[in-house]
């Protein structure tokens, strides 16, 4: 798993998770969808029955594949698209009826939407003065707004004259320097480079957390996700597949497609056949028998999919899951190596081993010992 | 290094000479493909409207068939009295010009100077061979106008070969024999307001369709592809009619019993004995017009608002801005280009206009097209035509340089 930095932890501790979990009633939330659904043609849902909500200081991202319905969620709370059931409420008013311009939501856009024909500082200085701000009021917001990330040299360029990352970085300010409570972020770092999109992670992070506001994230990035969020919700189909902390979503995940959406997980498919308390007993395809931590995994008799990790495979035969595997390939990748093997009939198991000093060098074509323990071993729906 | 060092290639020649080289197949081939097209224009476009504009200031009807009263006439001031022998000069060209048969062009040219003369030069024609000296006083017992300087005025300024007679006369103004310009008795004057009218007519045109277009270009921008597609076919449709049928389209419909006046009528907004006049006048010259030429302001507003991405109006709104707000701030800015194309493209187009005013128009619908295919069909006075073609070439020239310097020649989008 990715080392998340050092700030990440401090900040879950901050906005006292426990509370948000346990809200129930949607008027008690910042933001709160309730029973929402959105059908573009009136054939099919994009967005069925959603229900979600969010604590002020929050920072909650949608993650999931494209035409999931996550980026649709944000427009309707964006007031751009309307839901065609069930209320959102902000700070526990229904707002489906309030035009986007009087929501006084902040927005990012995926390609930021900077004004070409007007300069950086009259881009900012637009949601000012459409407040009817004074002038000097005006300007001190802007030069706040500026220095805050890191631009105050850059009010009089064009937009066209900023590189992607900086033109981010005005798209951002903008969308913080009215003071909004919240801000929405659609997809926001998808069109920079792998490095720059890492630092603007961060930034972010900290821009969120020295201000204090609500952020609701749009990305379909798995790792962009983990790395930022407080809380994330996994969008398929229209639905919320699971909504939990980072750490949760990676090494508790609660169905197969998160299982399979966040992370690299290693599926293994099989019939229940006793249930024993938090365990089960599955007979794998291949002919192993596994024992897992039941999850999703109906009764005796039903189908299901053993979710491992690959870092949490090892090299030997301990423990009640151990089984022979063939190497089939090793990939080479610095600090681990990446060994895909025939493990119970499934020749698409990847072990990755660390590489530390005194670790087992494996030879494609040998057969070794793999096993793995029950914790790790989640059985969920097939 | 430097500048001026000269940097040589592998075998040693200068690597400028080397790429000329190297690029000169691909340059030869592309001219060959476009030297069809290239001649085809020069042929057919070029030199026919450079020779017709040399008649602007060019016209030797009178020099070539008078050679005599011409060169003498060159030495004469156009104010003191015709002299002996200047009319012995006129006499001999009278006589050789009533042997070639030239007698005629000859006249009617002077008579442009100055009209009633025509009649003089033939009837003189006629009796010069049998003409005595003193020629002077044979001529005035012929016909004593033949004394008169204006007459004589006339003459010199029509020997000229290359003179500013033409396009004097297509600003209303007089050149005269000595070299002066005297501008028209206001009655007399009908070009400059027939500039004018032809760039008011413009104007409006423009900003007709510039009224009703641009919300036809947003809807067209805006509205999901199949209804967009069928939008732009509708907008289209007008480009595959011929504009002979539109024009005449619009007769039906504006016509006293057309079918415009018939719904006023039976609505009530008029009565039958007070239908509204709206064609063989400026009201039908500007509908029609306005018609005919709103693909020309839609299709660039399109293709310009088609490039702005649907985010900045959200963005627009998510900032605080109203409707009205984001349309005017951030909207519209971006389509100025699209605005100044279709505008120089009508504006353009209008000036020249002639099919639909020479239809619709009657008699207070004409515009300056008209007058100048009148003198090319009509009065058969190419010269003054390529005068009045001239000005209106150097102010379409004028409003695309202004437009360049104003806006850009850069950011006009065309679609």
């Amino acid at each position: 798993m990715r080392q998340r930095p050092q700030h990440f932890v401090l900040h879950v501790n901050r906005v006292g998770l426990e509370k948000i979990l346990s809200l129930g009633n949607p008027k008690d939330a910042f933001v709160a969808f309730d029973h929402v659904q959105k059908s573009y043609d009136g054939e099919i849902l994009v967005v069925k029955d959603l229900n979600l909500q969010i604590a002020k200081g929050e920072f909650v991202t949608m993650l999931g594949p494209s035409g999931s319905g996550k980026t649709t969620c944000l427009m309707m709370l964006a007031g751009f698209e309307v839901a065609t059931h069930g209320d959102i409420l902000l700070g526990g008013q229904p707002i489906n009826n309030i035009p986007p311009h009087k929501r006084g939501i902040g927005m990012v856009f995926q390609n930021y939407a900077l004004f070409p024909h007007m300069t950086v500082g009259e881009n900012l200085s637009f949601p000012l003065e459409v407040r009817k701000m004074g002038k000097s009021e005006r300007e001190a917001k802007v030069k706040r707004a500026l220095e805050m990330v890191q631009m105050g040299d850059f009010a009089g360029r064009r937009p066209a004259q900023l590189s992607g990352g900086q033109q981010q970085r005005i798209a951002l300010a903008r969308a913080l320097v009215f003071d909004a409570d919240l801000v929405l972020m659609d997809e926001p770092l998808g069109a920079l480079d792998k490095q720059l999109r890492e630092r603007m992670q961060y930034e972010i992070k900290h821009i969120h957390e020295q201000l204090g506001i609500t952020v609701v994230y749009v990305t379909h990035d798995q790792s962009e996700a983990l790395t930022m969020s407080d809380r994330v919700a996994v969008f398929d189909d229209g639905v919320i597949q699971q909504l939990a902390k980072p750490d949760d979503l990676y090494e508790r995940p609660e169905n197969a497609f998160v299982a399979q959406f966040i992370g690299e997980n290693n599926k293994l498919e099989g019939v229940v056949r006793a249930v024993d308390g938090d365990n089960v007993v599955v007979d794998l395809e291949g002919g192993m028998t596994a024992h897992a931590l039941a999850v999703n995994c109906g009764g005796v008799g039903d189908r299901t999919m053993l979710s491992i990790r690959p870092e949490r495979v090892t090299l030997n035969a301990e423990g009640p899951n151990s089984t022979k595997a063939l190497v089939k390939e090793l990939i080479y990748l610095g600090d681990h190596i990446r060994c895909r093997m025939t493990v119970s009939g499934h020749d698409d198991f990847i072990v990755k081993v660390a590489n530390s000093s005194g670790h087992k060098h494996l030879v494609v074509g040998e057969e070794t010992d793999v096993s793995w323990q029950i914790e790790d071993c989640r059985a969920l729906d097939a | 290094m430097s500048d001026t060092e000269l940097v040589l290639a592998a075998d040693g020649t200068p690597l400028k000479k080397k790429l000329a080289q190297a690029l000169f197949v691909s340059r030869a081939r592309a001219f060959g493909l476009v030297a069809p097209l290239l001649l085809f224009i020069l042929a057919s476009f070029i030199v026919p409207i450079l020779s017709l504009m040399v008649q602007g200031v060019k016209n030797d009807t009178y020099s070539s068939n008078m050679p005599a009263s011409t060169a003498i006439m060159a030495d004469w001031d156009g104010v003191s009295e015709p002299t002996e022998e200047m009319f012995a000069a006129l006499v001999s060209d009278l006589v050789q010009a009533r042997i070639d048969k030239t007698i005629g062009r000859v006249a009617t040219r002077v008579n442009r100077e100055e009209a009633g003369t025509r009649s003089m030069f033939t009837k003189s024609a006629r009796k010069a061979r049998k003409l005595e000296p003193p020629f002077k006083a044979a001529m005035l017992e012929l016909d004593e106008d033949w004394a008169s300087v204006a007459v004589w005025g006339a003459m010199k300024v029509s020997s000229q070969t290359y003179s500013p007679a033409f396009y004097a006369a297509a600003v209303d103004a007089d050149y005269k024999a000595d070299g002066e310009f005297e501008r028209l008795d206001p009655e007399d004057r009908i070009y400059v307001y027939l500039f004018i009218k032809t760039l008011v007519v413009a104007l409006a045109v423009t900003l007709a369709t510039l009224a009703l277009g641009y919300p036809v270009a947003w809807l067209l921008a805006s509205l999901p592809v199949r209804q967009s597609n069928l939008l732009m076919i509708l907008v289209l449709l007008p480009f595959w009619t011929s504009l002979l049928v539109r024009t005449t389209a619009w007769i039906a419909m504006l016509q006293s019993h057309g079918v415009l006046n018939n719904i006023f009528v039976w609505l009530g907004i008029t009565t039958d004995e007070t239908r509204f006049s709206l064609i063989y006048n400026m009201t039908g010259t500007i509908i029609a017009m306005t018609h005919i030429l709103l693909p020309f302001m839609i299709l660039p507003l399109y293709s310009v608002m088609k490039g702005i991405p649907p985010t900045y109006l959200r963005a627009a709104k998510s900032l605080g801005a109203t409707n009205w707000t984001a349309f005017w701030r951030v909207h519209f800015p971006g389509t100025v280009p699209g605005i100044g194309a279709g505008a120089l493209l009508v504006f353009i187009l209008s000036i020249g206009y002639y099919i639909t005013p020479a239809l619709v128009g009657g008699q207070d619908g004409q515009l300056i097209s008209n007058i100048i295919a009148y003198h090319m069909q009509k009065s058969l006075n190419w010269s003054l035509a390529a005068a009045l073609g001239g000005i209106l070439l150097v102010i379409v020239l004028a409003i695309y340089w202004v437009y360049d310097k104003v806006v850009g020649i850069d950011n006009m989008k065309m679609g």
